[in-house]
């Protein structure tokens, strides 16, 4: 099982006009576990995510997805092993909630009663009022739409989860809620996550590891605590100490 | 999109090729065209009479027919088989040479196409220049030369005869002219313009019917400039064998009109607003000296002319319309996939809206003749333009979470197009559909030019008979259905957009 991994990220480049965007040697993220990526905007962990989901083709390198290699013919097989929420959701508003919901669960050709099946296991998994389901995107709050975004990554049962900044337009008490919420999910289905985001708080919350990423590179991977006691660069000690009113966490785990 | 719609397309055209192909040339049958002017249509009507006594038994009259090239075209092509012009035009206009060019030698160049040249009517329909009786008194203008006396006189003169080398850049020329006050103007205008003193001369036809009304002063042309425009019938060559009773008909009119009768005619339709029918009647009176006849198609009220031009108006807008839809999103969407693709859809499009609409007409004739089929297909590729552009921007606007999200989540290449990127881009595209549809409205009242009927028909006769009332007769039922194809489109949005995209934005 330890080669199936995750997402396994092998000497990747991408560059864009000569300027590298993503240089990473190595990189996995293992089954059932999180691991939160970190670092300013620009640093590259957009690009990093169009890579892993094959909307981008890197200069060289492989991408492996349980260990297929991404690529134009395996791209969208493995699209549909992966869970992806995109920053701001990424709902279509032309669709209700619940459409935008099964929408590849029915390009697929899933029967009605196992689309009906999965949705309610995911309307417990995630607490969502049925009747939010019936609305459209503009017609629910903001908190909503990640929840829905949540629900429709996670319809195919996919092995990997990929996020990207998720929560970064929300006010920081539902902000604080869904981050709760996002770490039981986690807890409960044990997927591969791949989470990004470019606030430390958050990275140290949701994920055990955390790898912190500046001009296409990967500086440092670690738990919060080792990224604060033995940082790998300047720039490491910088980024956290940009992120204050930040105490280390009590409940980080080791 | 697919085998659907392509199955439409096919029936369609099969269905429009049968209605209206310029039909298989018969025997007992000819068709009469006319110009878009009075002149042209009494004659083109008055020998359909003729042609009507002497028994043929099918014979059409296509009348406002756009122009020289357009009615020539249409000659060539077998949609029309006789044709009233004037010398100097086939001279100058068809076969780019001398207006000296004699009979002989026009007919000797015309036989190679098909297209013989009857003998002359017997009237010389030319350039003149023209003065009021009180302008005339005042300078003492008899000749063009005595126009150089008096720079200070105010000119307007229509833009054909300002561009024309046999009209005023060759006059000025011939003449040593040096007039500084020249102005562009419509023919029609130019009379009013003159009756009100706005303008002391004006270049006229020298059959107009207005030189009677205004007891014009023709100027005399002393050095001889102004070419002859002797009136003759162009005709196809093969209707010696398929019905010569045309020709003979041809021959009976010839040399029977002289200008006197042929500025009476003009007047009956112009000044007295007879009919061209009647007026044709008349003509034939005093020409071959026969009794007043029965003619051939009876007055229809305005009401019932106007139901039927916009019916025909309607069915252009709506099939050509129909058609630039089916065709115009796959294109869009063709467009959208790749740059190269996209870049030369875009510009083909792009290059059909800029051919004037004259000229595309003209180039279709050959190939669909005249009438209903080419004036669609002119309006169809009139109307790809906003329909393939408003596809290609909402295809390739998509916003970039939505993008990410339709490209990123596992939907095949299909469910993205038709469950999310053709859906997102339909209000950009019923907006460019709505976009056509109102210009289409607009566009089809050229296609009287080519026979196709329509609004244009009461507009074009308007705008040469200066009858107000006849013009709004095309006028205003085109401007309500441009404002009823709006509220339309509007409805069909409810439709054709999703719900989702139709809610209000989200306060933030």
């Amino acid at each position: 099982m330890a080669d199936a991994a995750g997402i396994e990220i092998q000497d990747v480049l991408k560059t864009y006009d000569g300027v590298r965007a993503v240089d990473i040697d190595r990189l996995r993220v293992e089954p059932r576990s999180t691991l939160a990526l970190i670092g300013p905007s620009g640093c590259g962990k957009s690009t990093l995510l169009r890579l892993v989901v094959g909307l981008l083709a890197p200069d060289r390198g492989t991408i492996r997805i349980d260990g297929t290699p991404m690529g134009p013919g395996s791209r969208l097989a493995l699209q549909r092993r992966m869970g992806y929420v995109i920053q701001e959701g990424g709902l279509f508003p032309h669709l209700t909630a619940r459409e935008n919901v099964v929408l590849v669960a029915r390009d697929l050709g899933w029967p009605e009663a196992r689309i009906q099946a999965r949705i309610q296991e995911l309307l417990e998994l995630t607490q969502i009022p049925p009747e939010i389901l019936e609305r459209f995107p503009t017609q629910i709050s903001g908190g909503q739409r990640q929840r829905v975004a949540l629900m429709r990554a996670l319809l195919l049962d996919p092995d990997v989860l990929l996020m990207d900044e998720p929560f970064t337009a929300l006010d920081p008490m539902i902000r604080s809620d869904l981050q709760r919420e996002l770490k039981e999910v986690f807890d409960r289905l044990r997927k591969a996550v791949l989470f990004v985001t470019h606030d430390m708080a958050e990275a140290a919350f949701i994920s055990g590891e955390i790898a912190i990423m500046n001009r296409g590179s990967i500086l440092q991977r670690g738990s919060f605590r080792e990224l604060v006691r033995n940082p790998a660069t300047p720039f490491v000690t910088e980024f956290i100490r940009a992120q204050r009113p930040l105490e280390a966490p009590d409940q980080s785990p080791t | 999109m697919t085998r659907a719609a392509r199955l439409l397309l096919t029936a369609f055209w099969t269905f429009v090729l049968a209605s209206h192909a310029p039909c298989a040339r018969a025997e007992g049958r000819v068709t009469v065209g006319s110009k878009a002017f009075p002149e042209s249509w009494v004659l083109a009507e008055a020998l359909a009479h003729v042609l009507r006594s002497e028994g043929v038994a099918d014979v059409a009259h296509r009348n406002n027919l756009g122009g020289t090239e357009i009615v020539y075209q249409a000659l060539r092509a077998g949609g029309v088989d006789v044709y009233p012009e004037y010398t100097g035009t086939i001279a100058q206009v068809i076969l780019h040479r001398a207006t000296s060019a004699t009979l002989d030698e026009m007919r000797g160049a015309l036989s190679k196409e098909g297209i013989g040249v009857s003998e002359p009517l017997g009237f010389n329909d030319s350039y003149a220049l023209a003065v009021t009786p009180r302008v005339h008194e005042r300078y003492r203008l008899e000749t063009i030369g005595d126009l150089g006396r008096h720079p200070e006189l105010r000119l307007g003169l229509t833009h054909e005869f300002l561009g024309r080398p046999d009209g005023w850049p060759g006059l000025v020329r011939h003449y040593g002219l040096s007039m500084p006050h020249v102005l562009g103007i419509q023919h029609e205008l130019a009379y009013t313009a003159l009756e009100s003193g706005r303008i002391d001369v004006t270049d006229i036809y020298t059959t107009d019917a207005e030189i009677e009304r205004l007891h014009l002063h023709v100027l005399r042309d002393d050095r001889g400039f102004f070419p002859r425009y002797e009136a003759v019938w162009l005709y196809r060559l093969d209707l010696e064998r398929r019905e010569p009773r045309a020709l003979d008909a041809m021959r009976r009119l010839a040399g029977r009109i002289d200008e006197a009768r042929m500025i009476r005619a003009n007047a009956r339709v112009v000044l007295g607003h007879r009919s061209y029918g009647e007026a044709a009647d008349s003509l034939l009176a005093e020409a071959l000296a026969r009794g007043p006849q029965r003619s051939g198609a009876p007055g229809a009220t305005m009401w019932g002319a106007m139901l039927r031009n916009t019916g025909q108006h309607v069915k252009l807008v709506l099939l050509s319309l129909l058609v630039a839809v089916l065709v115009g999103i796959p294109l869009g969407v063709l467009a959208a996939r790749s740059a190269w693709l996209g870049s030369a859809i875009l510009s083909v499009t792009g290059l059909l809206q800029t051919i004037p609409s004259l000229a595309l007409l003209a180039a279709l004739i050959p190939l669909f003749g005249i009438g209903v089929v080419p004036a669609l297909i002119a309006l169809f590729l009139y109307s790809l333009l906003p329909i393939v552009r408003n596809t290609y921007v909402g295809l390739t606007t998509l916003p970039s979470p939505l993008e990410e999200a339709a490209a990123g989540i596992g939907l095949s290449p299909r469910a993205q197009l038709f469950r999310v990127r053709l859906p997102m881009a339909s209000p950009a595209i019923m907006a460019g559909i709505k976009t056509s549809a109102v210009i289409n409205v607009g566009t089809a009242t050229l296609a009287a030019l080519i026979g196709a009927g329509g609004l244009g028909e009461p507009i074009l006769s308007g705008i040469q008979l200066r009858q107000g009332s006849l013009i709004l007769q095309g006028a205003v039922p085109a401007a309500l259905l441009a404002l009823l194809v709006q509220r339309l489109f509007d409805l069909v949005d409810r439709a054709a957009i999703p719900q989702g995209l139709r809610l209000p934005p989200p306060g933030r």
